[in-house]
Order: structure tokens, then C-alpha cells, then sequence
């Protein structure tokens, strides 16, 4: 068996007052062990709703979402969240962050600061480990973030937009490292964004998901070595491809967004 | 220290020492100077009462019990009463009926049912304490935002570790919000509850026994100890905040 996520018609409905939005509409895909996918799609599209699910935070209204053959029934160790922002205790150190899941799960102190501080080596926050949070950068603090989930050990790391909220030279240095930290490490990465480029740049495989109800409309292998520079002719293609298959959806949920403002 | 602080208050001593003059009645107005000569002598017995200092003393050993009292009901009610909607359900209702009745208007029953003494002054105190207390630790629990609780859940943590390590210390910045805001109450509740029948010492019974004989200057020297130690109490309190919590700006954007 080479898949550890399969996603099998997942579709997820939220129920407010007096409205009901279908948020997933039967989404089916698998992702392999070690693998790093990314699903794209436009705002609203359900890819957070998506990952959530896979966390284990939300149940599916239908469907079901199975972990190495067993059904996910809530959130585990095994399968660790970076967010998109804020999601550092602030009164908790970086070193004391970077421990928690080691902490809760029993690991005695001296052995989990020993992960911890490498975690923090290896996401380059080394010095800063008597630092709080409110005395750090949103990169530095999105760093934290991923070396809190990444010293839990987890099977599966699940990324929320981690970088959207960064600006361009952080946002693509911590790609770089991510994708260092990914090879090294050998994680299954299922990564959520709204950036083209950031999806092609990472990932084995692509996913591009429809306006709502979120669908996939396309899934797409990245079949480039990495390094992958962002200018070369082959990336441009990919980027061209996957924009075009976005554009018609993109304009979808801004007519969506347009109605439901307007009317 | 800025100069323009300090010239109201010199302000108000100039005037008061003036008028005092010009009235020449110490049972209506005593000159600052009287005030003064029963403030630095807080060893002096005073009319047969104790000193100053002891009288001082005994209201502030009933507004640490009571306090102390109201903190140790309020906070972990309010900690379960944020975290369990069950709790919250239970007893919603009639803490928010027991809540806007004012401490004093429990002294009829208070004396009946605890007689007039220690337990009485007591209850008065922890009544006031309690609710600021136990509304702040609910908040606190509240406001401790869902992403963090989420986190924790995908780390691993039980329901155990989310309470001790995410709960409690997300809500302690509000918590000392609600201790100091408790502090300040039951500091003017011990002043009142020492006013009622039956009190033989502190401030409260000082400042009534004192007006009965017509000895102003002791009156108003007890009424800047309460503003001093008043003071004293919530700045002690703010100061901690501030300390411990600088992370509280982190949390609230």
C-alpha cells in the first residue's frame, strides 16, 4: 500500500441560522507516502475546510477520510498543523513552544529539549530560543510554528497557507527550507495555498479545486527536479496551465462574491 | 515627578487649610496640621480604641480572608464554567440574578444568619470579591482564542493538557484583571461592613466611633489610609500584570 491519506466523496456542509453552504461536494483523492501535494483553488474554495477535516478538527458530512486504512474519527499527534497565522502561546518561550506536542505526550524534559533544539537548528531560530513570541517577526514566528510541528514527529504535515501572510523574500526563503526540511525528514506534506507559483515550486502534485462547492477539477504532477527555478520554461508552462484552469473558477467565486454583496 | 501633578494636590491642602481657618470649627473641618499629628503617630492609642495601626491592621486581615476566600471560589468555578458549557448552564442564571445586588443589601441577612462578628464582615467581603472575580476568569477562559485549543489538539494534547496548559495559563492575564478589580471591592466593603452594629475594630468602626465623638481629624486620617492602601493594593496588582503579561498585547490582536 503506497497511500497513507485516501479521501474517499467527502463532502462537507455547514449549517448557520438559517443558511446552509455546502462547503466540499464529494472530493475522492489519495496521497502517497512521502509525498508533497499541494492543493490550490480560489478563495472560498473549501481548501482549508479540506485540510481541517484531514486534522481531524471537522467531521465530513458524508464520506469518509481514511489514515493508513483507518478511518480519521479527530485530531492525533500523527498528523501535525502549521496555521496560517498566530498560532504561537504567547506565553510560552520558542524553546517551550517547539516542546508542547513532546510535552503533552510524555517525553521527559531533558530528551525533549534536546528535539526541540533541533528543530530549532534546523528552521534556523537558533539563539532565539529564550524568545517570546510578541518579540518576533511573522517569519520568525511561522518558523516556531513549523518546528513545533515538526519535533511531534508527525506521519503527515498539514500547511494552511503557512506563508501567505509573509512578504515576498521570507515567504521564499522558508519554501527553500521547507524544502530541505521535507527531503531530509521524509514527511508526507499536504500543503494548501492560493499561490500558483508556491504549489509548483514544492510540490509533487497539484491539486486545483473548483469556486463552491468545492470539487477538484484537476490534479496535475509536477514533473520537474528540484531545485526548481522559477523562470525556466518548463515552470512557466506548468504555471501557465494551472492558471488557466483557475481563471474560469476564480472569476466564478468573484461573481459569487459580487451577488452575494450586491444582493 | 512632573510639577504639574503635584499642583492640585497642593492646591486642595492650601484650600482646605484656609478654610479650616476661616470656619475655626475642627468638628466640621480640622486644619490639615491635626490631620497630619494623628497620621504620624500611628502607635497612639486613639480614644480608647487601639491605635491606628492596629485598627489599620485588623481591616486588612478580614479583606485578605474574604478576598482570598472569593478568589478560591471564583476562579476555578469560573475556569469550569468558561471550559464546560454544562457548568456554565447550571449555574448561569443565578449568578446573573445574585450578581447586580449590591454588597450591602446582603447585611440584614448576613447578620441574621451569621450574627453579628468576623463571619458576618466576611460574607459581606467575599459577596463583593467574588462576582468581579469569577466574571473576569469566565472571560479569561473565553477569550483564550479556539486556533491555540486547535493546536494543541493536533500535538497531541488530552482534554487534561488543553485545561492546564492552554486554559489556564491563556485566561491568568484576565484572571488577575478580575483579582485586582475583587481587591478594590472588598477593600470598600471591609470599610462598610466594619460600619455595621456589633464592630469593635478597624478602619470602618474607627471612622463611625470617631464621628460619634465628634473627632474629625481621626476621621478623615482613616479615610487616606483606605485611599492610600486602596491605592496601593491596585497598583501592587497592576504592576504584576505588567510584568507577567506582556504577552497579553500578542493575544488580543
Amino acid at each position: 500500500m503506497d497511500n497513507i491519506l485516501e479521501i474517499r466523496n467527502v463532502s462537507k456542509k455547514f449549517v448557520s441560522k438559517n443558511k446552509e453552504i455546502l462547503a466540499l461536494d464529494n472530493v475522492t483523492f489519495d496521497v502517497k507516502y512521502n509525498e508533497f501535494l499541494s492543493i490550490v483553488g480560489p478563495s472560498g474554495c473549501g481548501k482549508s475546510t479540506l485540510l481541517r477535516l484531514i486534522a481531524g478538527l471537522e467531521k465530513p458530512t458524508s464520506g469518509e477520510i481514511l489514515m493508513e486504512g483507518r478511518r480519521i474519527e479527530g485530531p492525533g499527534a500523527e498528523r501535525g498543523m502549521v496555521f496560517q497565522q498566530y498560532s504561537l502561546y504567547p506565553w510560552r518561550n520558542v524553546l517551550n513552544n517547539v516542546a508542547f506536542g513532546l510535552e503533552v505526550r510524555g517525553i521527559p524534559k531533558r530528551e525533549r529539549y534536546e528535539i526541540a533544539r533541533r528543530f530549532i537548528k534546523m528552521t534556523g531560530l537558533e539563539g532565539f530560543e529564550e524568545a517570546y513570541p510578541y518579540e518576533l517577526s511573522g517569519g520568525m514566528q511561522q518558523r516556531v510554528a513549523i518546528a513545533r510541528t515538526l519535533a511531534n514527529d508527525p506521519k503527515v504535515v498539514l500547511m494552511d497557507e503557512p506563508f501567505a501572510a509573509l512578504d515576498v523574500q521570507t515567504r521564499t526563503i522558508l519554501q527553500h527550507e521547507l524544502l530541505k526540511i521535507w527531503e531530509k525528514e521524509k514527511k508526507t506534506v499536504v500543503f494548501v495555498t492560493h499561490s500558483v507559483e508556491e504549489a509548483i515550486y514544492l510540490s509533487d502534485r497539484v491539486i486545483v479545486m473548483t469556486a463552491r462547492p468545492g470539487r477538484i477539477k484537476d490534479i496535475i504532477p509536477i514533473d520537474l527536479p528540484r531545485p526548481r527555478k522559477r523562470d525556466s520554461l518548463e515552470f512557466l508552462e506548468y504555471k501557465r496551465r494551472i492558471v488557466n484552469i483557475l481563471k474560469d473558477e476564480v472569476l466564478k467565486s468573484y461573481n459569487m462574491y459580487k451577488c452575494s454583496t450586491m444582493g | 515627578m512632573n510639577f504639574r501633578k503635584i499642583v492640585m494636590p497642593l492646591f486642595g491642602l492650601a484650600l482646605w487649610e484656609l478654610l479650616a481657618i476661616w470656619l475655626n470649627n475642627p468638628v466640621v473641618l480640622p486644619p490639615v496640621e491635626e490631620v497630619i499629628k494623628v497620621l504620624i503617630n500611628p502607635n497612639l492609642s486613639i480614644l480608647g480604641t487601639g491605635t491606628l495601626l492596629e485598627n489599620t491592621l485588623v481591616s486588612i486581615k478580614r479583606v485578605l480572608s474574604g478576598f482570598i476566600l472569593a478568589g478560591a471560589v471564583g476562579v476555578p468555578l469560573g475556569i469550569l464554567m468558561g471550559y464546560y458549557p454544562v457548568i456554565m448552564d447550571l449555574f448561569d442564571i443565578v449568578i446573573e440574578l445574585l450578581r447586580p445586588i449590591p454588597p450591602l443589601a446582603w447585611v440584614p441577612l448576613a447578620l441574621a444568619w451569621f450574627g453579628i462578628g468576623e463571619t458576618s464582615m466576611l460574607f459581606i467581603i467575599f459577596i463583593g470579591a467574588f462576582f468581579p472575580i469569577l466574571l473576569n476568569t469566565i472571560a479569561g477562559v473565553k477569550g483564550v482564542p479556539k486556533i491555540l485549543i486547535e493546536v494543541a489538539q493536533t500535538l497531541g494534547a488530552k482534554e487534561m493538557d488543553i485545561l492546564l496548559k492552554v486554559i489556564i495559563p491563556g485566561s491568568l492575564p484576565s484572571i488577575l484583571t478580575g483579582l485586582r478589580i475583587g481587591a478594590g471591592i472588598a477593600w470598600m466593603c471591609v470599610v462598610a461592613a466594619e460600619m455595621l452594629p456589633g464592630s469593635s475594630a478597624g478602619l470602618g468602626y474607627l471612622i463611625m466611633y470617631a464621628y460619634s465623638l465628634s473627632r474629625m481629624d481621626v476621621v478623615i486620617a482613616c479615610m487616606i489610609i483606605i485611599g492610600i492602601i486602596g491605592l496601593l493594593l491596585d497598583r501592587g496588582l497592576r504592576y504584576i500584570e505588567d510584568r507577567c503579561f506582556k504577552w497579553k498585547r500578542y493575544l488580543i490582536r
